[in-house]
């Protein structure tokens, strides 16, 4: 088996007295989709925020695609490929969505230093192709011209994700993509993500409170309480768990059971 | 700026250039103090775009100014043209050294501070004797390359270097403009969260405008210094920067160009004021500030995109 790209070793963060996240050990394997299930304050932001480098951990390694990148800052740790998307989707307002997509594209693919930010121009034709595909690939170009801030809430965490994407990350971290949509429209947003990040070949640790989100595009569930993590395994194992069900998911329905069926 | 629009402000460069020629004096000397004035506002946008608005800029003006004249009075170098360097870099020394400091304040903190440290060399040259105090010193006339022009010439002279660093400075701030880092001002104003998650220093892309504007605004002052002829504490004075800020205003932040007409429109307007309301010309000014808030909320530079918008409009 190949090294895997994302390997978390022993992995703490106490603030004060508090334990945030305590003894974190997990390994990812390169193209796997990964779900992080938990309640909330069981530790998976913090998991997030520390492999992203905003929070250094108290102790523990994260090695990514086998470089020790514990406590590296943020910048530079999105530089060597890993990449998120936020609860709150973060994009530019007062731009249209074609100039946030071009603004990441333009980034992602800009030499990474100071000079080269001055010469490079941030309407490249390799920029605008980039942003016109990742438009296509995410199913947004109809929204093209329209200013970000006026966008439907799915719209947005779609262009957030995009650009995400924008910056060629081999792993991408997504915090709840689905929070704030609509259940009717949760399936169809996950569906336009996951398609795009399979085209690009992505390794993905999404964290979702639907279960059934999880069932249908994870390939494999992590599930924290209090700061740990408490099992790791298949969607269809780890949620019929019944510590799983009393502690994090509730008792599941039929209805999820017959999805897990489909899958 | 598109090729067309590049054309354009070329043709209007050359066409200024050669109206001194037949223009009276008092307009060129006005002419090239309100361009030299014009590369300070040119330094404010670059900030502007990134919603920083600095009420100190006279603090770089300022210390082109007294560049200029301590090199000129202590090694008699009278080169226009390296005494203007000398005043750029100096100011844009000091611009990096305090943007360490600036580029991690955001809205009136930024305002504020840039405003105090130009407070602070005001009152260190007022308090300096060696420097004339509040009555300043005088600036001995500048040569051109080893040429050196008396009076009519030399005025003409002067304006044509002014009108040359304006151009040039024009065209590298708009290319400035165009590059990642010029163009992600919008984006910094708008959300440094994401900017940062990209993968770019929001602090390193302010100090790049902080170190440009500064550079800016020392060459400005550097020039206006050897087309008045005197310097003094007055031009690091919080009136002098508010004045750069009523004229980037009147501008507009939309591109590079407005900044001179707009400087040039300002100093007329005042000449004006002065001319017709003796005293009541800083009421003419404020009023036409209130009216370009109103009315023109973009600048003098948004007129033209509105005249495009109509033509494609009709066009279409």
């Amino acid at each position: 088996m190949n090294a895997p790209i994302l390997a978390v070793r022993d992995l703490g963060k106490r603030f004060g007295s508090m334990t945030a996240a305590r003894d974190i050990t997990v390994s990812v394997p390169a193209h796997q989709t990964v779900g992080v299930i938990g309640s909330n304050g069981a530790g998976k932001t913090t998991f997030i925020n520390m492999i992203t480098g905003h929070l250094r951990p108290t102790n523990g390694t994260i090695h990514f695609e086998e470089r020790d990148i514990t406590g590296l800052r943020s910048r530079r740790i999105t530089a060597m490929g890993i990449s998120r998307s936020f609860q709150v989707a973060q994009i530019f307002p007062s731009l249209t969505v074609f100039e946030n997509m071009c603004a990441a594209a333009a980034v992602g693919r800009a030499p990474k230093n100071f000079m080269g930010h001055l010469y490079t121009p941030l309407r490249s034709r390799e920029s605008v192709a980039e942003t016109e595909t990742l438009l296509e690939l995410f199913e947004i170009a109809r929204y093209r011209d329209t200013l970000a801030a006026t966008l439907p809430q799915g719209v947005r965490k779609l262009l957030d994700i995009g650009m995400a994407v924008a910056g060629s990350p081999r792993l991408l971290l997504l915090d709840e993509p689905t929070s704030g949509i609509s259940i009717e429209e949760k399936f169809d947003l996950m569906q336009v993500v996951m398609s795009a990040l399979r085209s690009r070949k992505i390794t993905v640790l999404f964290v979702e409170h639907d279960m059934e989100i999880v069932e249908r595009f994870a390939e494999r569930v992590l599930a924290f309480y209090d700061g740990t993590v408490i099992a790791d395994g298949t969607p269809a194992a780890t949620l019929a768990d019944a510590r799983i069900q009393t502690l994090i998911s509730g008792p599941r329905g039929k209805g999820a059971a017959s999805a897990i069926a489909d899958v | 700026m598109a090729q067309r629009g590049r054309i354009a402000a070329g043709s209007a460069v050359l066409v200024a250039a050669a109206a001194a020629l037949v223009l009276p004096d008092w307009i060129i000397s006005l002419a090239t103090i309100a361009f030299a004035n014009g590369l300070v506002v040119l330094g404010l946008i670059v900030l502007w775009r990134a919603g920083l608005v600095s009420f100190g800029q006279a603090l770089y003006y300022c210390i082109g100014a007294y560049a200029v004249a301590l090199i000129g009075r202590a090694n008699g170098v009278t080169d226009a043209l390296l005494l203007m360097l000398i005043g750029g870099v100096s100011a844009g020394l000091v611009a990096f050294v305090v943007g360490f400091l600036l580029a991690r304040y955001r809205e009136i903190f930024f305002a504020m501070l840039s405003l105090a440290l130009s407070m602070i060399l005001y009152g260190v040259l007022v308090k300096a004797e060696s420097l004339g105090s509040t009555d300043g010193f005088s600036v001995a006339a500048p040569t051109f390359f080893g040429y050196a022009p008396h009076q009519d010439k030399l005025l003409v002279a002067l304006y044509w270097l002014v009108l040359a660093v304006c151009a040039i400075a024009a065209f590298l701030v708009d290319a400035y403009f165009r590059s990642l880092s010029g163009a992600l001002a919008m984006p910094v104003r708008d959300n440094e969260i994401r900017v940062e998650f990209l993968g770019m220093s929001v602090s390193r892309l302010i100090h790049t405008k902080l170190v440009i504007s500064g550079l800016l605004a020392g060459m400005g002052g550097a020039l206006a210094a050897l087309a008045i002829g005197h310097v003094d504490p007055n031009m690091s004075y919080w009136t002098t920067s508010g004045e750069f800020v009523f004229i980037t205003i009147l501008s507009g932040a939309g591109s590079v160009v407005p900044a001179f007409v707009g400087s040039l429109a300002f100093e007329s307007l005042r000449s004006l004021a002065f001319a017709v309301l003796p005293q009541l010309w800083q009421m003419l000014l404020g009023s036409v500030l209130l009216l370009t808030i109103l009315f023109l909320p973009l600048g003098l530079g948004s007129l033209i995109m509105r005249l495009r918008w109509r033509r494609r409009a009709d066009a279409s």
